[in-house]
């Protein structure tokens, strides 16, 4: 592992200067720590930083842009009709990086010496046979082009750590340099120290916005590519929803949606009422006792992972549901898997998140909102509906829609206990689909990446974030106004 | 203007609205209130007065057994009102706080219209036969709040758009619209500027004609000027309780005396 | 400014009337007092009984996971047969295939059911193969390959029952169904039945479950979760390791030093949402940023908690920002007071103060992570690829290998209902894992609470 070596290397480095950074200063002060502007442990820890953050700065930067590079020049070397078609070219770049992985692997086995790597001749050697005894095994034959390309890949990716090893090392030791050579009685490091530790804080803060970037990214080149292949129009109003792997899919985000919404609603339907009453009764009512009890036992059922919740919908709920509304009781339902079965367990699920919500909020209300309506001989559930209810109003409408946005980003419980079937049905007792679900099912089989089967994932994720954002933007906007309405 | 109610202060004997006997407050472990007896009178203002932290507040509370709605608060001794013990079992809260309306330190309009703040009593009691009967009742409430003329263009605005003066003479109208015996006001004036403060004052010399009004204040003065009899409350005891000028003007007890010059508060 | 006529005018209905009498209205403002007091409880029952049926039901149905059935039966290990050199070489033994084993096991269980004189209408050792697990060779093969010189012994094993003899003792399989089943007769039933009697078939303790590994669909009755719940650790290890220095980072620039400006709030404002983006979403990040474009390995722990690291950030920014702001600021004062910087003010005092309550946030953070399911499935984290033990830490992170909720998806996809019980004591083993995740966090909280 070159990479942990150097970065071990990169470390011992800025021991090394932490020590020559602490002596330093300490000798130009002839070994009085009280002349030092700052504690000696803040000059070595000055050099440490300056050796180590550019030099990792630099390796995470080149790693990042290195395999932008090598595949970008190897893939000019792949022949035009591989190039041409979109669709091929990554198959056949995640060829070549299979074979040089391959090739790698070899070389590290002993199976090959690294000058035979490099000349492997597709025509002559069986390339195949030869990486099939180091353990590797590929799909088809390898081609010339590839196998070319591959080398050269090799090549490219091993020149590539070269120079970032060199780089890396010649940044250490230059800012290990800069240190040593500032670290003077004078100077004030701990200033320095702490400039560079709230630089470091503010990376971490900064990841936040980074994951966001990434997600935004990662679903619009990907969303885009999956436009190139098919039509957004027959994507956004297509009322069918049918892939198939050998194409001629028709990929409609409708039926998907309505599944995700019906199922979302029926969740609602089980999780306001409760949920809100529930936080009623424990905010208005419930003595400390009760509260202390109860409040914990609903909030075990947030804690409960969802996967759970799949299995309780599976294998509990569907089948109680098809012995009362199934072919033997009403004969409403055809499966145990349903939009109810789904949507009912979804409500369990979300019946904690509605009511410590709708607690916190019921709690903002002012007291003394509730002493104006008592003084004026109001009972406690005149006070609760007409009083405290409508003041808290928008903070739950927040709350709702916090757990509107929860049900319709689900997964596993849609996964497991809603059915595969993309319908457009009233009825719900029928199986039907999520975009969530979807999601899983088109990225989790054996699909090509490049095929639009497996990229409207996608551009089904690209929908789900939309949705579930604006819903969380609109929701915890009107929460915050509502909290500083009362503060 | 201020001196206008002194002037026409009546001393005559009037009936007997509440009477407290022997009443213990325990905030949990705090003893609050400690054996406190008085008579309130109807169609008198009774201002209860003493330094902060002495039970004043606490004491006007157990008038309409606002304290039923804190867990901890345990209340004994007997409170009548017109000769029946409000903390009688068969005593329903809520229709006890019905015939004693209260209002708060802090203006507390409910975040709905004025029409609405006032008429919620009203509509809970269900005192209006029709619409007609409502608009009728709330129109009488704000006017005998004092606040009519300021309002009845913007009725159905919210109530929390009004200044800190308008609020609180919302709530006045509030609690006059349910038709109380006896107002109970808790510091009524304490988040009010002067002026406000003076409309509230006059206001509450005009409620002594149809209702018993008792007054929490922690500014003598205002004791001074709007009530007819003042208790003087120290340490959670009754230390004095009188007429107004006499209690102001020569006091029994040399602790009343000390609160009155500044000595202690 | 009042008007008096208008005040003296008013309808005081109530006027005299006694307080000890509860006038009708009030009786129905009570009644409708009362009942909605009436729905708040109903709420909380229904929410406490879901709860109890969703926890029954997992007990109902998930112990049984922990019990297998076995057949003990003497095993006579023919050298003919599994070592034909003779000379007991480990190397060369292990040329004998599970092939080779299975006969020697049937055999073995057809002798044994002659000596106890059971009357079956199966009179061959091939018809009762349907009785023993396909794995059965395999664990004596193992036994024989630790020890060549058990050969030519005849040993005492016990031997996995079949997923279908294991299913009739459990009341899974009923005889009713048994007849369109290919996989067993009713003879091997009755068998059961006359074995059982006899204490040759019995239910055991099953300690494999806990600590085995995935097993092929038709094998239910070896399947274990004992690689997957390697793969979590391994992941938690990622996700403790990143998400406590960077999510406390965080927080402290965010808490401590960040200005008010429009850079912070963005930040804050793409925190809280971050902490309500689904969960799938944070699988396609996953899968298109640590696998498509990084080209890290699939289905690796590492990209896994890499993954739930960035789920569960947020969640620990919050958390630990909750933690620091509850320490007042006249801590701060006093540091800065005796010339502390603002960085060792935080470092030295703010910091250590707040730890308890970021570490219990931290845990339960990982305990959410630990329970994710979704993203996993994007990374490929799913499948029949729990089935062997890394071979050392990097292999931990960094080979293919599920995890616990991933695994337990799995077995409830699976057609053979003998994995339902799997996934069911799947769930007993997490939900396990969560409880002793927050049990050390409300101990954490009571034991180092502090109330300013």
């Amino acid at each position: 592992m070159p990479t942990l070596w150097l970065v071990l290397i990169v470390v011992a480095l800025g021991g090394i200067g932490f020590v020559l950074g602490r002596g330093r200063a300490l000798a130009s002060a002839g070994g009085d720590n009280r002349k030092l502007h700052s504690l000696p442990s803040y000059y070595g820890s000055n050099v440490a930083m300056k050796t180590i953050m550019p030099a990792m700065g630099v390796l995470v930067l080149w790693l990042i842009v290195q395999p932008f590079f090598v595949d970008a020049t190897v893939s000019k070397l792949l022949p035009d009709a591989a190039q041409s078609e979109d669709t091929t070219l990554g198959l056949v770049m995640s060829d070549v990086r299979r074979v040089a992985d391959g090739l790698d692997f070899a070389v590290a086995e002993g199976l090959l010496s690294p000058d035979e790597a490099q000349a492997l001749d597709a025509s002559s050697d069986n390339v195949r046979e030869t990486l099939g005894a180091a353990g590797v095994a590929l799909g088809s034959d390898v081609s010339a082009e590839v196998l070319n390309a591959a080398q050269r890949y090799r090549v490219l990716s091993a020149t590539g750590r070269l120079f970032m090893s060199a780089l890396v090392l010649v940044a250490a030791l230059g800012g290990c340099a800069w240190g040593v050579k500032n670290s003077h009685m004078d100077y004030r490091a701990r200033n320095v120290v702490e400039a560079g530790i709230e630089a470091l804080l503010v990376t971490a803060a900064s990841l936040a916005i980074l994951t966001t970037f990434g997600i935004v990214l990662s679903l619009i080149f990907n969303t885009i590519e999956f436009f190139q292949r098919y039509p957004a129009s027959e994507f956004f109003f297509s009322l069918v929803w049918s892939p198939s792997f050998g194409g001629g899919s028709e990929l409609g985000l409708l039926p998907l949606l309505w599944g995700t919404l019906y199922i979302s609603v029926i969740a609602l339907l089980v999780a306001v009422p409760i949920g809100l009453f529930a936080a009623i009764y424990l905010s208005e009512y419930a003595g400390p006792k009760v509260r202390g009890v109860a409040k914990p036992l609903l909030e075990v059922l947030a804690g409960i992972p969802t996967i759970v919740y799949g299995l309780f919908a599976l294998l509990t709920v569907g089948p109680l549901l098809m012995s009362v509304f199934g072919r033997e009781g009403l004969g409403w339902m055809q499966a145990g898997t349903a939009v109810m079965t789904a949507g009912l367990v979804m409500g369990i699920m979300l019946i904690p998140f509605v009511s410590s919500l709708s607690d916190d909020i019921i709690n903002a209300v002012p007291q003394a909102m509730r002493d104006g309506s008592y003084g004026l001989g109001a009972t406690q559930s005149e006070t609760i509906r007409q009083v405290v209810l409508p003041a808290a109003l928008p903070g739950i409408v927040g709350a709702i829609l916090l757990a509107a946005s929860r049900a319709i980003g689900e997964t596993m419980i849609v996964v497991l206990g809603a059915g595969a079937a993309a319908r457009l049905s009233m009825n719900p007792f029928d199986a039907m689909t999520t975009v969530t679900a979807k999601i899983v099912s088109q990225l989790t089989g054996d699909a090509d990446f490049s095929s639009p089967e497996a990229l409207v994932a996608f551009a089904l994720g690209m929908s789900l974030f939309v949705i579930t954002l604006g819903l969380n933007v609109f929701a915890l906007y009107i929460v915050r106004k509502y909290r500083e309405q009362y503060e | 203007m201020y001196d206008a109610p002194n002037s026409e202060r009546d001393v005559e004997v009037k009936d007997i609205k509440i009477t407290a006997q022997g009443v213990q407050v325990y905030y949990g472990d705090t003893h609050a209130i400690k054996d406190v007896s008085v008579d309130i009178e109807d169609k008198t203002v009774t201002a209860f007065i003493g330094p902060s932290g002495c039970g004043k507040s606490t004491f006007l509370r157990c008038l309409n057994r606002m304290n039923d709605t804190i867990d901890i608060a345990r209340v004994e001794g007997n409170i009548l009102l017109d000769g029946e013990d409000i903390y009688d079992k068969r005593v329903d809260p809520v229709q006890l706080r019905a015939k004693v309306g209260m209002v708060f330190q802090k203006p507390n309009p409910f975040p709905k219209s004025i029409y609405d703040n006032v008429a919620y009593g009203p509509r809970i009691h269900g005192m209006a036969k029709n619409k007609a009967d409502l608009d009728e009742i709330v129109e009488r409430a704000l006017k005998r709040g004092a606040i009519w003329n300021e309002v009845k263009d913007r009725l159905h605005a919210p109530g929390t758009g009004l200044s800190g003066g308008q609020q609180q003479r919302l709530c006045i109208a509030r609690a006059v619209a349910t038709e109380p015996e006896v107002l109970l006001m808790d510091e009524p004036c304490s988040a009010l500027d002067p002026i406000a403060t003076a409309q509230v004052e006059e206001l509450i010399d005009e409620l002594r004609r149809d209702y018993s009004v008792v007054i929490v204040t922690h500014s003598m003065q205002q004791a001074a000027r709007v009530s007819q009899k003042t208790a003087f409350f120290h340490l959670g005891n009754l230390v004095e309780f009188g007429v107004t000028d006499k209690i102001f003007t020569n006091p029994t007890d040399p602790r009343t005396e000390a609160y009155i010059t500044g000595r202690i508060g | 400014m009042t008007d008096a006529s208008l005040a003296t005018s008013g309808a005081p209905a109530r006027k005299g009337k006694s307080l000890v009498v509860p006038d009708a209205r009030t009786k129905r403002r009570n009644a409708a007092e009362t009942r909605f007091k009436a729905y708040g409880v109903a709420a909380i029952g229904a929410g406490i009984f879901f709860l109890v049926v969703l926890l029954s039901a997992i007990l109902i149905n998930g112990v049984g996971a922990f019990q297998q059935t076995f057949i003990q039966v003497p095993v006579y290990l023919d050298p003919a047969k599994l070592d034909k050199s003779g000379n007991r070489d480990p190397e060369e033994m292990k040329k004998v295939s599970t092939f080779g084993y299975s006969p020697l096991i049937q055999d073995a269980l057809f002798a044994e059911v002659q000596a106890q004189g059971v009357d079956t209408p199966l009179d061959s050792a091939k018809a009762m193969k349907e009785m023993i697990s396909a794995s059965a060779a395999a664990q004596v093969r193992d036994v024989v390959l630790a020890d060549p010189d058990l050969v030519g012994e005849t040993v005492d094993f016990q031997i996995l029952a079949s997923s279908r003899v294991d299913g009739y003792l459990k009341g899974r399989v009923q005889r009713a169904d048994v007849a369109r089943d290919k996989n067993i007769n009713v003879e091997h039933l009755d068998l059961t039945d006359a074995l059982r009697e006899k204490g040759i078939v019995a239910r055991r303790f099953n300690m494999d479950f806990i600590t085995g590994a995935d097993a092929s669909e038709s094998r239910a009755e070896q399947a274990g979760l004992g690689v997957s719940i390697l793969g979590s650790l391994f992941m938690m290890l990622v996700v403790l390791l990143l998400s406590l220095p960077i999510g406390v980072a965080a927080s402290i620039y965010l808490e401590e030093f960040a200005k008010k400006n429009r850079f912070t709030d963005i930040i804050e404002v793409n925190i809280s949402n971050l902490a309500a983006v689904p969960s799938i979403v944070f699988g396609i990040l996953g899968l298109a940023v640590f696998i498509q474009f990084m080209h890290l390995p699939q289905s690796a722990p590492l990209v896994g908690g890499l993954v739930l690291t960035l789920m569960t950030l947020p969640t620990i920014i919050i958390s630990t920002r909750a933690s620091l702001a509850s320490v007042p600021p006249s801590i701060r004062s006093a540091a800065l007071g005796v010339g502390a910087s603002k960085m060792q003010s935080v470092f030295h005092h703010v910091l250590p103060l707040a730890m308890p309550g970021i570490l219990t946030g931290t845990i339960l953070g990982l305990a959410q992570a630990l329970g994710e399911t979704a993203p996993l499935l994007l990374i490929g984290m799913v499948g029949y690829i729990a089935t062997n033990y890394p071979d050392g830490v990097a292999s931990g992170f960094l080979d293919p290998n599920s995890a616990m909720p991933a695994q337990i998806y799995e077995w409830a996809k699976r057609a053979d209902p003998a994995y339902y019980e799997r996934a069911w004591g799947g769930i007993i083993i997490l939900l396990v894992f969560l409880m002793v995740m927050n049990i050390i966090a409300i101990l954490l909280r009571r034991r180092f609470e502090r109330r300013w």
